[in-house]
């Protein structure tokens, strides 16, 4: 059968199928089961009114369940035991077996590194965005043009991105915007200026930027768990000051291969912002009109009595909307973070992984599908789900919060 | 503390004008009330003050100074709004003090004019709670301590007690013309309700559809409207309006006839509106009175008072008198009595008061 064909014909017996269930089981309840007459009719009506939404809910609950609830424990009990021991219980040895591997180890901070910059980013631009289109005119249609990357699939947007990255040999036309662009440095003053002087004043507002953050923290009053919090965030802001300045030295002494076609997936660590810059591009559209429908729901009175309390742009920004909008802000973090740690298709897609590009989700697909070792690669599915599941539970908490 | 004067203040919106030209001098230390129905451009032309809308066009001066193009914050003025405004995420304390960290002020500072406000207010005990954890009239109370603690040139309150149930709001004027007495701060004050008018102002302005109708005193425009639409504003129940037609010796309103010592002064014939206060009529004829044949249909008690619903000629018409506890004696009035001095006559074409001599 044609494609297009099964396709719809799966449409129709799939929405189908859901109607005629729906229809024919309340029809079996009110008229078979507790029919609303006769000498119980008023219990029946009761009794019919407590099945009743179990009709509802239980279809969902048998896929999530079969498809779902099964696998995390059948995904648990592979990774416990040895295919090819017939198996048989080998405890931790899978879980072992992984920690010794160095690519696990990549794969790991790889995706903290993915944890710590795309929730970020695109929350700041998503937030960025919706405060700079809330007022103008054409504002609703930038917002389209920037939601529209939600709607492309994370592998199409890997293969733009591709295009983008794309490098041709030397000499020939650069079809690589990336590319295109890094050829018009010739190493004069222009290239100093964009490629030394302006990553400079960047990394260095950065760190100031978390020194400040720092800072703040540091001043918060509280009791003991406040007291490891500041600790946390003071030892976190000092490391990131040091990696900082590291890296202003770094550029400063870069010698950079102007003229040269380069090859930018395959340059180890940067390689790993190219790959979230997709991501990032995608999530900003999410970000975006959640925290934009946030920002109009902040009463506009509050703004005005802001401005009259003598408050400038920046600081109704940044002490009374952003306070305000403090738990979508959350919310919107811990969504994108959700999305981030499972991410795949994108480094799939552009890297498989190579020049140490490794995150989770593909070392499990590697394992699982590549090298048929189900041990370790139930492992590091397991791995995955034991970071996944806290910022799940506190992502519902908050979003129940915000319900109420 | 200053005086605020606006002088020929216009607001357009795009090419609809809202405001068509308000002149007005407030005084330093005075209490001036803007009344009229919703749509009037009330709350425009206090926005206009605070700095919140634009002025299209005349001049506005805080303090002998041009604020036409001075940004909100520089104009030193405090603005409580209908809603309270306050900043959900703060508590108390920190919403009276944003306005104060904004400008600067040392920290000492800042908690000493905190706590001395939260006495004034009775907000002492509330300092560390959330907006969402007051009730209305302590949520108002701390709308109108932020606007205290900044001590500006000019309060300005957007209709502060439209949100509160009648037995609050009664008592909340009752504090803000205290605190008025108490700080004498120059105040611009916005409300649709004649009651709160009458009883806080030093002056009321009335507008209607973006006019001024009269300034005066409370007593002044109660006694003396310059039209039927200001007449028809203050008081409660308002004042009863008949077409009535200027004879040689009074004003004829349908069959009947009002007798008017005043002079007609050549204006007889003339179409008419006669204006006459509920309270004013009597049950019994006095000297000078004019009596008025009503057609009563229903008597409501107030307790000391009645207020008597009936007919004049085709006009309804509301009556007020006296019970002296007892409404049954109330039951056959078929007349009421009025001072012919207190009958109030209005052109018919334009609503504007005819002066007759007395």
């Amino acid at each position: 059968m044609d494609a297009a064909l099964l396709g719809l014909s799966t449409i129709i017996i799939g929405v189908g199928g859901c109607l005629g269930y729906f229809y024919f089981s309340n029809l079996f309840l009110d008229r078979v089961l507790f029919p609303p007459k006769g000498e119980n009719a008023g219990r029946n009506i009761n009794r019919a009114n407590q099945i009743r939404p179990w009709l509802f809910v239980f279809p969902a609950m048998f896929a999530l369940g079969l498809y779902l609830g099964y696998p995390v424990f059948e995904t648990l009990r592979l990774s416990l035991i040895d295919r090819s021991q017939d198996n048989a219980f080998v405890g931790f040895a899978n879980y072992n077996q992984m920690f010794a591997e160095a690519k696990f180890w990549e794969a790991m901070r790889n995706n903290m590194l993915w944890l710590i910059v795309v929730p970020a980013v695109s929350t700041a631009f998503g937030l960025l965005v919706a405060q700079l289109t809330d007022r103008i005119g054409w504002g609703n249609i930038a917002k389209s043009i920037i939601f529209m990357p939600m709607a492309i699939s994370f592998v199409g947007a890997s293969v733009i991105f591709k295009l983008i990255y794309d490098a041709r040999p030397e000499g020939t036309a650069q079809i690589g915007v990336m590319n295109a662009v890094w050829m018009s440095f010739e190493g004069g003053i222009g290239s100093f200026i964009f490629l030394k002087v302006f990553p400079i004043i960047l990394i260095l507002s950065f760190a100031a930027m978390v020194a400040y953050i720092g800072y703040i923290v540091l001043r918060m009053a509280g009791g003991v768990w406040v007291m490891v919090l500041k600790l946390v965030a003071a030892l976190f802001s000092v490391w990131m000051v040091v990696l900082s300045v590291q890296s202003v030295w770094g550029v400063a002494t870069a010698n950079l291969p102007y003229g040269e076609p380069q090859q930018w997936l395959t340059i180890p660590f940067f390689n790993n912002f190219f790959l979230m810059v997709v991501l990032i591009w995608i999530q900003t559209g999410f970000a975006m009109v959640i925290l934009s429908a946030a920002l109009r729901g902040i009463p506009e009175e509050t703004v005005e009595a802001a401005v009259v309390d003598g408050a400038n742009p920046f600081q109704i920004f940044f002490k009374i909307k952003v306070p305000q909008i403090m738990p979508t802000i959350v919310v919107v973090w811990t969504t994108i973070t959700l999305t981030v740690l499972k991410i795949f298709d994108i480094v799939f897609a552009m890297t498989n992984g190579q020049w140490q590009t490794q995150v989770l989700a593909n070392y499990m697909y590697d394992k699982l599908f590549r090298a048929n070792d189900w041990g370790v690669g139930s492992a590091s599915a397991m791995i995955i789900m034991l970071l996944v599941s806290p910022i799940l539970i506190w992502n519902i908490h908050n979003a129940r919060k915000e319900m109420r | 503390m200053a005086g605020v004067n606006l002088s020929g203040i216009i607001k357009r919106y795009g090419a609809v004008q809202v405001v068509h030209g308000i002149d007005l001098d407030v005084a330093e230390r005075e209490f001036v009330v803007l009344v009229g129905p919703s749509g009037c451009g009330k709350s425009t032309t206090l926005r206009m003050i605070a700095g919140l809308e634009e002025i299209s066009e005349g001049d506005l001066e805080i303090d002998g100074r041009r604020m036409n193009r001075v940004a909100p914050k520089d104009r030193d003025v405090a603005m409580v709004f209908q809603n309270y405004a306050l900043y959900p995420h703060l508590n108390v304390a920190d919403n009276m003090a944003f306005g104060l960290r904004i400008r600067k002020m040392p920290k000492d500072q800042i908690a000493t004019t905190i706590a001395e406000t939260a006495e004034i207010l009775g907000l002492t005990d509330y300092l560390a709670r959330r907006p969402a954890d007051l009730s209305g009239g302590q949520r108002q109370r701390v709308a109108m301590g932020r606007a205290i603690v900044r001590h500006p040139k000019v309060f300005l309150f957007d209709e502060p007690l439209s949100n509160l149930d009648a037995k609050l709001r009664t008592q909340m004027r009752a504090e803000i013309k205290r605190l008025h007495n108490r700080l004498g701060v120059t105040s611009v004050y916005v409300t649709h309700d004649q009651v709160e008018a009458m009883t806080l102002a030093d002056r009321i302005v009335v507008m209607n559809d973006g006019r001024i109708e009269q300034i005066g005193t409370p007593m002044e425009l109660f006694n003396n409207p310059v039209n039927t639409f200001v007449a028809g504003f203050l008081g409660s129940p308002p004042m009863n309006q008949m077409k009535a037609q200027l004879t040689e010796t009074g004003a004829r309103v349908g069959a009947s006839e009002i007798k008017l010592t005043g002079a007609i002064n050549g204006n007889a014939g003339r179409d008419v509106i006669v204006g006459i206060r509920p309270e004013h009529v009597t049950l019994y004829p006095g000297d000078q009175t004019a009596a008025l044949p009503i057609q009563l249909d229903l008597v409501e008690p107030l307790g000391s008072e009645a207020l008597l619903h009936g007919r004049f000629g085709e006009d309804p018409v509301v009556f007020k008198t006296e019970t002296n506890g007892d409404i049954a004696h109330l039951q056959g009035v078929n007349q009421v009595h009025v001072p012919a001095s207190l009958v109030k006559i209005f052109d018919a074409e334009t609503g504007r008061a005819l002066r007759l001599e007395h």
